[in-house]
This record gives C-alpha cells, structure tokens and sequence, in this order.
C-alpha cells in the first residue's frame, strides 16, 4: 500500500513538472489587452509570412505589474493594450524599451508615437455620443451631457472604465478639475439607471426606451450592426461625433510597445514592422471597425459611411497625465455609486 | 500515539505545507505596509465607506438566505416524506456546479430593463417606459444577494442534511420518550445537533461572497473587492490594495473565528451505522408547500440557468466552436486535476496531523491553510507574482552565476502557479469535507490498533483511510468543480497560448456574446456534475 501510495505520488509529481513548459526562444511571445478574435488572424498572417510563431496570453488587467514582477527574466517581447493610459503605464514604471525601424518611421504620424519610440499606436477610436434616432439629430458637444434637459435620458457603462476615464481626462485637460467635477455631478444626476454593463449594453437600453443618449466607442457600433441579435440595438441609434463645432471629438488608441527585456528582439521587431503595414492595417481596421493609423489606409466601408470627422488635437500623453485626477473626480462625484 | 522519526517528519512536513499555503497571505500583509495614507484619505472621504457597507450588507443577506433556502431544504429531505424526495435529495445540490458569475450574468440579461421578460410584459401591457410600471430592479444588493445564494445554498443544504442523516437516532427516540412532540424534539435536539454543519457552511458561503468580483460587477454593485481593483488597477497602488485586502482578511478571519467559537466543545460522534429512521409524515397543504419551496430552489439555481444556455448554445453553437473547446476544455481538467490532488493530499495530512498528533499547536497547521480561501482571486494572482517571482529570479541567478542556461520562470510563468493559487484558495473546501469526515470516526479507533501493538502509520492506512475514502473523494470533487470554475487567477497568471473553458466565457461574457460561448458554459456545469453523481451513487449503495 505504502509503495504503490509513493509510486504514484512520484507519477503525479513527474507529470505536473512535465506539464510545466517555458515559453520557447525563438518565437515571439505577445502579452496581449486586445482579444483573441481581433489580432489572432492577424498573428497567423505574421506565421505564414514569417514562419515565425507568435504565442499570446491575453489578459485584461494586470500585465503591467505582472511584467515589472517578471523583471530582467521576462518573457514577453511586445505588449498590444487598448487604451493609451496602459501604454503610459507601462511607460512610467520603466518596462518598455524604444523600438525603431524606417518601416515604424514611415508608417506613423508623429502625434501617434511616443517621443522617445517607446510606443506606436495601431489604431483609434472615437468615444461617441450614441443617441435615440427618436431625438432627431442633435450636434453634440461632451459638455452637453450635464445639460438638465437630458435629466433622466443618459446611460452609460462604469465611469472607472479606461475609455470613460479617458474622456474624463480629456475633459480636465481642456476644461481643468473644477469644471469637470461639476461636469461629472450633474451628469451623474442626469443618468436614468447607476453605470453598469457595457458600452453595447448601453445602446442596447436606448433601443428599449429606457435612456436616449448613450457614450460608446465607435467601432462597437459597426460590431452591432454585423452582429445579428444586436443589430437592432444599433438601427434605433444616431452615432455622433461630438465637439465638430469646436475642439474635436475625443479619440483614443490601441497601441503596441516593446518590452524592456525582450528576449526576441528581431522577432518582435519584425512583428511590429508587419502590424503596421498597410496589409495588417487594413486587416485590423475590417475586423473591429477601427481607423487605421497608417496614412493612406482608409477604414471599412461602413466605418467610412459614417462620415468624415474632426478630432480632438491634444495630446494623447497630456491625456494620459491627468488619469489618475479624473479617477479622483469619479470617486468625488460617487459617479459609479 | 506519534511516535519516533515520522513523528517529527509528519510534523516537519505539516507545518511546511501550511506555513507555504499560508505565504501568499504574508506576503500581501507585508506588501500592504507601505501603503501612502493620502490615498486612503481620499477614498475612506469619498467611496470607501459605501462599499463597506455594501460588503456587509451583502454578506449578511448572502448568509441569511442561504439559511433560508439550505436548512430548511436539508430537514425536508431528511426528516420527511417529501415528494420524489430521493430526486430533490440530488437535484438540490445541482446549483452548485453552476459558476456564479455565470448565473450573475443570465438573471441580470433576463431580468434587466432591456431584458426578455420586461421587454414581454411591456408587449403584453403596451407599457413604454420605466415610469408606466413597477419592476423590481435586478442590478441592487437584493439582487445579488438572491442570486449569489441560489448558487451557494447547496454548500448549506449539503452539509446541513448530512448532518441531519447521521444524528444518533437514539437521541432523538430519548427527546420523543421524554415527552417532547416532533416539533420539540426537532428545533430542541436535531438542529442544536446540526449546528456545526450550518456554521462551517454558512462560513464557506460567506468567505466565498466576500471575495466575489465579478458576480457583483454584474449588478453594479460595489464592494470592497471593487475598492481593491481601483486601488490596484486604477491609482496603481498595489500596497493599498494589499491594505484593502488586508481588512477584507480581517472580516473574514472574524467569521472563522466565529464559527469556531460557535462549534467549541460540540463533540458528538455517532458510532451506530445510521438506521433508515420514521419520517414525518406531511399533510397534503405540507406537501404542496414543501414542494414548491424546493423546486422553486431547483428550478431557478439550476433548471433556468441550463435552459437558457442550451436555448444560446442551439442557436449559436457550431462545429468548429467544439473543436476548439476540446483543447480549451483539457487546460481545465488538467489544472483542475492537479489542484484537487495536491489540495486533497495535503488536507488529509493536516486534518490526521490535528487528530493523532500531542503536540499543544497541532489544530494551527490546519487552520492556516484554509485562510487563502478568503482571498479574491485577483488579489491571489498577484501574491502569487509577488511570491514566486523573486524565488523564480534567485533560481534565474544562480544558473547564470554556474553557467547554466536560464530556465526562465519556471514557477511564476507556467502553470504551476495556478496550481498554487487554486490550492490555497480551495484548500479550506478540502480541510472542512476531510476534518468533518474524521470527526465522525469516533477516537476510540484511534487507539484501539494501537493497543493491539499496530504502528501509527499502518493504523492509518487499515482504519483512517478506508472509512475516510468518501470523504477524501468528496473533497477531490468538489476542489476539482471549483477549480474548474475560477476565473481571476487564471485570467491573470496564465502562461502563453493557454486559455480555459471559464476564460473564453469571462472573454464573450464582457463582449455581451455569451451566445458563442454557451457550449463551454454547459460543459463547465457538465463537469461540475461529476461530484453530485457519484455523491448521489455512493449514498444510494450504501
């Protein structure tokens, strides 16, 4: 009994160390905020072309401090996040490296790049305005949104969101912090349920009556459409660009960095150059409805459909700064509460 | 009754497992020391006293509930003459292989404003807005609370009945002799008898809810698991977060503390082969009442829930969607697999440790390893990167310092941090099911080889071991669905290319396209299955 109790716990230990697999070198290894479904096809393309093989971990939250925990013995060549708050993040503690090539030059517009090359966006998003098509259509300005004639009428996912925050900060960075607490406020007054659920969630209430204006992102709304049972959420909805009379529209972007300690550095080089091609732009843009960063390439027909617009010219870093302010803001309004 | 070298290497090994269980949870309180007060300031003047109060209130009304819903089940089944009871014995249990945050996410769809059941009853009514009606609103504490309780009543329910099942008869013949009526001699003697059940798994039920984040994400309702991933993720302090762990750890050690005060110096051990017993016998209004109660619990814990994802799963689900959740299906088991062995092993030593072991300290071993069920997840996760990470590094270190190739992160970069996690989290599920199964070994047992000149070890394995094979395999089970059932953990240590069935769910989930993931959500509650069965076959052979 004692033996085949030992036998067996050596079996055990044997198969767990055997399971254990450390990730192989001559790959590039992607720690990834973007989904499966949207950069999958675009890394098999990388494969085929390349032969190099691309392993993921997607996560949601908590890379950057899984990366800085990993320190110098850190797996992970290239960080794709969605949001430039988490590029900045990475940034400031230290764990990306600059990455330069002519293609990376040539591919993106200064205003979409850190200084110092130590990040590259992939693409944008607007953070729209989302109204009730029984409203009319309205020119909207963010600033509206605390109007009180909208008492009621608004609806929107977690105000600790990254896209949200971002707005928030956006708003500081124009208006300062006074102005947009008092923003805050009277929207939160203005909100027909507390935040909750997502930003197609949200459309999906204008579409039962319970709100009329809604904030989203833009290419949620091109998903809707070419999704079946959601496509009627997005009939009963305007999208908006807010702010074309004044500053612009609030646009935000995904973005791609090379990690400090990349281990494959060619290799994640050669990944970055193929994402910004005007190929993989074009494949990212159709699959998520996003605008392509790399001039010349235009976005999807549909996404193209919705008009030209005028985007907000700050700086995504002077946005990125005032993060942590809004969240002081969204805690000071009990905006979530 | 210990003696000699395994004495002192059972005892080594005792403390070891427990004091490495227990690492993760130092390893946060050392973190949460430097935490900057102005942080704290501004949330304690801002949020942080809500969410407190929405922590308790929703643990009181999560344990309150299940009170409600577990007990009163468990004496149906047990004492009465229920209807189809030998069904409902089982079918009572089924919510339990149900993910929370999986239930969380159907009601808040079924019953939100926009949701199918006040869209129909606005087509009914021709109502048009919210102003023309009344509906409860799903997203509040009341919600949650109802929700997260119709999934963990079963751990109540469970534990409650057994105990119920295995109560000396003879006493309860005493209280009818002595003159009490069935009412008396139930509320007087069978539920004081039961106590020790209902607290471990009122407790279980609570730990489980306070460390929740995702389910009450959901229903939009703040907790102070909310507060920890604001601090963490949002302001980037990663020792406030500690600190609000930290007190999360201290309301739970509380409860602990509680129970255990609640169940000291209850020792009641039945040495009688428990007898099919009378039942009472219920009116027909009993009947139809009892009845509907418990496949009410049934129905909305588990019927419900099944039912609207195989409506998604018909609808959406494909060919090519299987073939993926095959391999997405055996990350699962797999490190299911593992932590439910690694948990069950190491509960079965501290729980004999506790039992046959003299020395004065000998309950702590065990009572420490269960604290990491109090842990969020995520908060876990990140222990776990605070712990191996440095450990990984000193092994990176030394084989560059030989020459050595580096092994990379062998510990905090592969699975075996998962494992980990999943251990300490599950361990307290494996300590309760084994320690309650050696309880009901009674301590003459102990002894009686002994005397015969049989060592400790032999007596182990020819006593303990065979009359604890159900409860070890029970303990095995109910680990594995858990296991199979964890999300943060996994979210955040997995290694490359490793995705589980609850990961691809969390993914569709928060792109509101659960549809595409409804075949994974069947096959998680297909597994989670597996313990119910066979508890139920094994009760029926016996």
């Amino acid at each position: 009994m004692l033996h085949k109790i030992w036998f067996s716990s050596f079996v055990f230990v044997a198969l767990l160390g055997a399971s254990i697999h450390v990730a192989a070198n001559d790959d590039v290894n992607v720690y990834s905020y973007r989904q499966p479904f949207l950069v999958e096809p675009l890394f098999n393309e990388f494969t085929k072309e390349t032969g190099i093989k691309v392993n993921v971990v997607f996560a949601k939250q908590g890379m950057a401090e899984r990366l800085a925990r990993e320190g110098e013995y850190s797996p992970a060549d290239i960080l794709l996040t969605t949001d430039i708050s988490r590029l900045i993040e990475l940034k400031e503690k230290d764990l990306l490296q600059a990455a330069e090539s002519t293609e990376l030059t040539e591919a993106i517009p200064a205003q979409y790049k850190a200084l110092d090359n130590t990040w590259y966006a992939l693409t944008t998003r607007v953070r729209n305005i989302y109204s009730a098509k029984r409203l009319g259509e309205i020119d909207f300005n963010y600033e509206d949104l605390a109007d009180e004639k909208y008492q009621g009428k608004i609806c929107t996912r977690s105000g600790k969101h990254p896209y949200n925050v971002a707005l928030v900060a956006s708003m500081i960075a124009e208006h300062g912090e006074a102005y947009t607490l008092t923003w805050l406020q009277k929207v939160k007054a203005n909100l027909a349920r507390k935040p909750q659920g997502s930003d197609r969630a949200q459309v999906q209430a204008i579409h039962q009556n319970l709100c009329d204006i809604s904030l989203g992102n833009s290419y949620y709304f091109g998903n809707m459409l070419k999704d079946e049972k959601q496509k009627v959420w997005a009939d009963a909805v305007y999208i908006n660009f807010p702010n074309q009379s004044n500053r612009g529209a609030h646009v935000n972007i995904s973005g791609m960095a090379m990690a400090k300690y990349a281990p494959n550095k060619a290799n994640a080089l050669a990944l970055m150059n193929f994402l910004v091609s005007a190929p993989a732009q074009k494949m990212y843009a159709e699959t998520n409805m996003e605008y392509p960063v790399r001039p010349g390439v235009e976005p999807s027909k549909l996404v193209a459909s919705w008009g030209q617009f005028k985007a907000d010219n700050l700086s995504l870093e002077t946005i990125a700064k005032q993060r942590k302010t809004a969240l002081i803001l969204l805690d000071k309004a009990q905006f979530d509460l | 009754m210990l003696t000699g070298n395994k004495n002192t290497s059972w005892k080594f090994f005792s403390w070891f497992f427990a004091l490495a269980l227990m690492s993760p949870i130092v390893v946060m309180l050392w973190g949460s020391i430097n935490t900057s007060s102005d942080l704290f300031t501004h949330l304690w003047a801002t949020v942080l006293p809500e969410y407190i109060r929405n922590t308790l209130v929703l643990g009181v009304l999560v344990a309150l509930l299940s009170f409600c819903f577990g007990v009163p089940a468990a004496a149906l089944i047990s004492q009465t003459n229920i209807v189809m009871g030998k069904q409902l014995r089982w079918l009572l249990m089924l919510p339990l292989a149900m993910p929370a945050y999986l239930v969380a996410y159907l009601y808040t769809d079924l019953f939100d404003y926009a949701g199918p059941v006040q869209r129909l009853l606005r087509a009914w009514f021709d109502w048009q807005s919210p102003n023309d009606y009344y509906f409860f609103d799903i997203r509040t504490i009341g919600g949650a609370a109802v929700v997260i309780a119709l999934v963990l009543f079963p751990y109540v329910y469970m534990l409650t009945r057994t105990a119920f099942e295995q109560q000396d008869r003879n006493l309860l013949r005493a209280s009818r002799l002595l003159g009490c009526t069935e009412r008396q001699s139930f509320y007087q003697v069978a539920l004081p008898l039961a106590r020790p059940a209902i607290a471990v798994s009122l407790a279980l039920v609570t730990m489980e809810t306070l460390a929740d984040f995702a389910t009450v994400q959901y229903f939009a309702v703040n907790t102070l698991t909310t507060a920890i991933y604001d601090t963490w993720l949002g302001y980037s302090d990663f020792a406030a977060a500690n600190a609000i762990a930290s007190v999360l750890m201290l309301f739970i050690l509380f409860i602990v503390v509680a129970e255990q005060r609640a169940r000291a110096g209850q020792r009641h051990q039945s040495s009688r082969p428990n007898t099919e017993h009378e039942r009472k016998q219920l009116s027909f209004a009993q009947q139809i009442i009892a009845s509907i109660f418990c496949w009410f619990l049934v129905f909305s814990g588990f019927l419900l829930p099944v039912i609207l994802l195989l409506a998604m799963a018909v609808d959406y689900a494909d060919y090519n969607q299987l073939v993926a959740l095959i391999a997405t299906g055996k990350n699962s088991i797999k490190i299911a697999t593992y932590s439910a062995t690694i948990a069950t092993l190491i509960a079965l030593m501290l729980a004999l440790f506790q039992r046959l072991h003299q020395s004065r300290a000998r309950m702590i071993p065990l009572q420490i390893s269960g604290f990491g069920y109090a842990i969020p997840g995520t908060v876990l996760a990140m222990a776990m990167l605070a712990t191996f990470g440095p450990l990984d590094h000193a092994i990176n270190d030394v084989a560059k310092a030989f020459d050595f190739k580096a092994p990379g992160l062998i510990l905090s970069g592969t699975i075996f941090a998962i494992v980990f996690a999943f251990v300490v989290r599950f361990s307290a599920i494996a300590n309760g099911t084994i320690n309650a199964g050696i309880g009901q070994i009674p301590k003459s047992l102990d002894l009686a080889p002994g005397s015969l000149g049989v060592k400790t070890l032999s007596t182990i394995f020819r006593v303990h071991l065979p009359l604890l094979k159900s409860s070890i395999l029970v303990a095995w089970l109910l680990v594995f669905v858990e296991a199979m059932k964890e999300l943060p953990a996994v979210l955040l240590l997995r290694p490359f290319n490793f995705e589980t069935l609850s990961t691809q769910i969390y993914q569709l989930i928060s792109d509101e396209r659960l549809e595409q993931g409804a075949l994974g959500a069947i096959l998680i509650v297909l597994f989670g299955l597996l313990p119910i069965i066979f508890l139920n076959r094994q009760k029926d052979s016996k």
